[in-house]
């Protein structure tokens, strides 16, 4: 009964047994009842009626924003004090400390909602086909706005083309950099690992000016630039990401391979990388949808033009970022809209990668990629000896089996 | 063979074959390559800062003005420095009790699935890691036209009740584009990252320790207080200053928001501000070769202070992971 | 004993006048008296995780004062059963379980107990030794009562006595100050002792308190058990039947065939259980044929 969970046999008997005592009355405890819902909602209206009361009298402290600023400590004072009087001191700050700590979570995914419905709404009303591939060739800004706004596609080609360059330069690298880590070792492992951390710590935009300074003073503005500085972003945090996966790799696996005298390049090949893959095709993806977004190291390498320039290596580019960037700059509103349809586009670049990150990074079980935070790749501490997660799964048998 | 020879250890030779040895070499190389990266960050960003520094000298890190053309330029890095630092840590006032609350939330008290079939904890976790991947220019553009109006009437009575305070002071009666909204849009972004990697920590506190406290009877507030967050020390601080280095280098949102003024200024609900970041941003191409070379310095700035900060936070948390174990 | 009457005092202190004075709301008011041993009745107990039943239909009575041993092969459902018995089997994602047990005649599943409470009633004693790591020897012994913010001005004297019951004072008095990682693994496992004690549990659980020690060890921790067992209900699980027999007053036989749910085969006195077990399968067991 120990880990077979799923072998159909057990299955069946569980059935059969379920069938037997369905006629006794399962018990899952929970510490909340129905009766502190309704204590919760009474004191949730009762804190709101106060607040409305006072915010009535407040009139300086206007907006919703506000509002919910002062209802919310109310409530936790008002929640406190009801069970500090209905049950003990311990209910109480017991239930104080689960009410702030559910908000935080929901206060946390507040924006991500907001901004979801924020880009849709004001980028979806001017996307088209057309605007998907029409440049920016051509268009006036200062006239009348109107007729003339023009499209992303140059934007999406040249962010299209930079981040494919900065992969094949960053990932390859980053995995090199990760087995060089995890898999061959040497005098320099710690110290490598240390940089990697202060590289993942290094802020965009001074991968922007460094590129600056490396290549665009001898060679000008191109996407190829672009595409370097976005591979010193990328770098990091695959490296990161992979040595992660890496170590969750059995060591057993290695020494059988070193057993079947496979040389060390053959054990990491065939054995350590296969066996990690859906991680690794994880850490890589969370990678290329962070650099896809970023802005701030495309203003001093790409610097951004108006026409189609399909050439990253000649001239400047455009990114998606870097227009939207500069559209709501803009003082016409319907080049605004276009920025605001041009981040649409990026957003939903970002959610697919992501997406894909996802359903990609959670196909095998075993590898342990797929019950992880993604975010969990870009840790940074070095020498971390965080163990992975055992999951929930493995807990219930260590309990059922004695 | 004589007694007097003392054991020693047999020597080993392991022979690597040739592509072993390339494929060492390679690996060593790549590894290797990021230490000559970093270096050349430094290097290359220290030589093309020369003409602003040489223009400055040690002024640059004390003067505040950013007059970078005509016959006496004048410019200093010292009012971006403050800004930066004042928005890095309004964010972090921001962050670190929703973070910390929402991993506690997500490892602690959330269900595994909901009604049965929606899987609970892995879609918090999944959007906390979707909100780290939004770009920061969505970020920019949200806190700019939608939570700057909200944001405005929370300035104007935090500034009516609390001005005495003096950083809550606003002399100008302008609230937009101040350094508050723009802390707080930093604050949302550096949310994600420390929610992640505090639930990450949390997640690792010994099962031992938690079901010996739960059966003294401890609740679940207890168990938090008293072996969670002993444990996670070291953790939590890490993150917190990772989410710290990024508050201080977001550009983006900070550029798309704040309206850049160069006076030095601790009134955080008032317009106008400075940060390296959206300097660097916002004046790219302006004030000419030796502007471009002071912005060049002021990366370099931003870039040793980030590192200085990397370099504590990785020692704090190895630290507290020796005395942890 | 004055001391022990302080302790009954500080125990029933504030926080238990609490639960006396919210009783008037809850039918039940659980253990308001605090500090003597219980008897523990666990009634059609089943026990699933997930949709897999793991423990089906066990009575079994916990008798005040005794120890209580729990056999049976691996994966059978003692240590479930165990859990269960102070609502430590619900914190496990998707268990559930059916069936009442009660602690002197109050059911300890009743919606209107806290689990927490319960828990500080019901001791329990890992497996694997788990002092705090992080607190001394005295904190790791306070813990409890800090955890249920019981105030208390004797506090020496509830430290002494329990590391005195859990044979450790004499080991560790002028090491109070130390972590509580710094003993060694026996002696971690009867800090633990000590500190489920500190609360005065009216039982006390032991999910196999020696598999992981040597026989040293085990043996001081045998000893324990047979002298608290005056003052507290002890129910220890056990896979090894020279200490069933050596500690015990009364035998449960757990067994589960086939991957089907763990039951109770044969309940009865220690000494019968192994002299002349009723049912072939416990004779076959405790005579090491199987399991």
């Amino acid at each position: 009964m120990t880990a077979v969970m799923d072998s159909p046999d057990i299955e069946d008997s569980g059935e059969i047994e379920e069938k037997k005592v369905s006629a006794i009355r399962r018990i899952r405890p929970k510490e909340f009842k129905p009766s502190d819902v309704v204590i919760l909602l009474l004191t949730l209206a009762a804190s709101y009626s106060i607040i409305w009361i006072i915010f009535a009298q407040l009139t300086l402290l206007s907006g919703a924003l506000g509002f919910v600023v002062l209802w919310i400590p109310t409530f936790l004072f008002l929640y406190w004090f009801v069970n500090r009087q209905m049950f003990t001191r311990q209910v109480a700050v017991d239930r104080l400390i689960g009410s702030i700590v559910t908000l935080g979570a929901g206060i946390m995914m507040l924006p991500l909602v907001m901004l979801t419905i924020f880009v849709f709404q004001k980028g979806l009303p001017l996307l088209s086909w057309d605007v998907l591939t029409k440049t920016q060739q051509g268009v006036v800004y200062t006239g009348p706005s109107g007729n003339n706004i023009g499209g992303v596609a140059h934007a999406l080609v040249g962010t299209i083309e930079e981040v494919a360059i900065a992969a094949a330069i960053g990932i390859p690298a980053a995995l090199l950099t990760a087995v060089f880590i995890n898999e061959v070792g040497g005098r320099f492992t710690k110290s490598v690992r240390v940089v990697v951390t202060a590289m993942s710590g290094t802020p965009a935009i001074v991968a922007g000016v460094f590129i600056y300074s490396i290549w665009v003073t001898k060679f000008h503005y191109s996407g190829f630039a672009g595409a370097l500085a976005l591979a010193i972003i990328l770098l990091p945090t695959v490296t990161r990401g992979t040595e992660e996966v890496l170590k969750v790799v059995h060591n057993d696996l290695r020494e059988a391979a070193i057993a079947l005298a496979a040389p060390e390049w053959r054990t990491v090949w065939s054995v350590v990388l296969p066996t990690a893959r859906s991680g690794l095709i994880t850490s890589v993806l969370l990678g290329v949808a962070i650099s896809i977004g970023e802005t701030a190291p495309l203003i001093m390498t790409i610097f951004g033009n108006q026409v189609m320039n399909a050439n990253p290596f000649v001239g400047p580019q455009m990114g998606l970022s870097l227009l939207s960037y500069k559209q709501i700059k803009l003082p016409i509103q319907s080049q605004i809209d276009l920025g605001y349809t041009s981040a649409l586009v990026l957003f939903v670049l970002v959610f697919g990668i992501f997406i894909l990150a996802r359903i990609l990074g959670a196909q095998r079980k075993g590898s342990g990629g797929g019950r992880r935070s993604l975010l969990s790749f870009v840790r940074w501490t070095p020498g971390s000896a965080l163990e992975p997660n055992e999951s929930a799964v493995v807990k219930k048998e260590e309990f059922s089996s004695d | 063979m004589t007694s007097e020879l003392a054991p020693s250890p047999l020597k080993l030779a392991n022979k690597r074959s040739n592509e072993d040895r390339l494929f060492r070499g390679v690996t060593r190389g790549a590894g290797l390559a990021t230490f000559v990266i970093l270096a050349l960050i430094g290097v290359f960003l220290f030589i093309e800062a020369l003409p602003a520094f040489r223009s400055q000298g040690w002024r640059f890190l004390t003067n505040t003005g950013w007059q970078t053309t005509g016959a006496h330029p004048q410019f200093g890095v010292l009012s971006a420095l403050s800004g930066s630092i004042i928005i890095a840590v309004i964010g972090l006032i921001i962050a670190i009790p929703v973070s910390i609350s929402c991993a506690l939330f997500i490892n602690e008290y959330a269900p595994d699935t909901l009604l049965r079939f929606i899987p609970f904890k892995n879609f918090l976790t999944a959007a906390v890691d979707l909100m780290a991947a939004v770009p920061s220019i969505i970020y920019g553009m949200w806190g700019f036209f939608i939570l700057q109006p909200h944001m405005v009437g929370l300035e104007k009575w935090l500034s009516t009740f609390f001005g005495s305070l003096g950083i809550f002071q606003n002399t100008s009666g302008a609230y937009t584009s101040s350094f508050f909204i723009a802390g707080t849009i930093v604050g949302i972004m550096c949310m994600p990252i420390i929610t992640s990697l505090c639930r990450e920590v949390f997640s690792l506190t010994p099962s031992g320790e938690r079901e010996g406290a739960m059966s003294l009877g401890a609740s679940r507030a207890r168990v938090i207080r008293d072996v969670v967050f002993p444990f996670s020390k070291g953790g939590m601080i890490g993150s917190i200053m990772l989410g710290l280095g990024r508050a201080l280098g977001e550009a983006i949102a900070v550029a798309i928001i704040i309206a850049l003024a160069f006076p030095l200024n601790f009134h955080v609900v008032q317009a106008g501000g400075n940060s390296i970041a959206a300097l660097i941003a916002l004046q790219w191409g302006a004030g000419g070769n030796l502007g471009t070379s002071a912005l060049l310095a002021a990366g370099l700035v931003l870039f040793i202070l980030t590192l200085i900060i990397n370099m504590i936070a990785s020692r704090i948390v190895n630290a507290s992971k020796m005395a942890g174990r | 004993m004055t001391n022990e009457e302080n302790m009954t005092e500080v125990l029933t202190g504030e926080t238990d006048r609490r639960v006396a004075s919210s009783a008037t709301a809850s039918p039940t008011s659980l253990r308001v008296d605090g500090v003597t041993a219980a008897e523990l009745h666990a009634k059609g107990v089943h026990a699933w995780f997930g949709e897999r039943m793991v423990l089906e239909n066990v009575d079994l009575v916990m008798e005040r004062t005794k120890v209580t041993a729990l056999i049976g092969p691996s994966g059978c459902g003692k240590s479930t059963f165990l859990r269960i018995l102070n609502r430590m089997h619900e914190i496990v994602p998707g268990a559930s379980l059916a069936g009442s047990v009660d602690l002197d005649g109050e059911d300890i599943y009743d919606p209107n107990q806290r689990a927490a409470t319960i828990r500080r009633h019901i001791g329990m004693v890992f497996q694997r030794p788990n002092p705090f790591p992080a607190m001394s020897v005295r904190d790791n012994v306070l813990a409890g009562l800090r955890f249920n913010r019981i105030k208390s001005k004797h506090k020496d004297e509830i430290i002494e006595e329990a590391l005195t019951k859990a044979g450790l004072w004499s080991e560790v008095r002028d090491r109070l100050k130390d972590m509580g990682g710094a003993l060694s693994g026996g002696q971690q496992q009867r800090l633990c002792i000590a500190r489920a004690l500190a609360v005065k549990p009216a039982v006390l659980l032991m999910d196999e308190p020696c598999s992981a020690l040597d026989p040293g060890s085990t043996l001081r921790i045998e000893q324990t058990v047979k002298e608290i067992a005056h003052e507290v209900t002890v129910v220890i699980v056990t896979h090894n039947m020279q200490q069933a027999q050596r500690v015990s007053d009364k035998t449960a036989f757990f067994l589960s065939q086939d991957g089907n749910p763990g039951y109770i085969v044969e309940t009865g006195k220690t000494e019968d259980i192994f002299a002349r077990p009723q049912d072939p399968r416990t004779a076959d067991y405790v005579q090491g044929r199987f399991g």
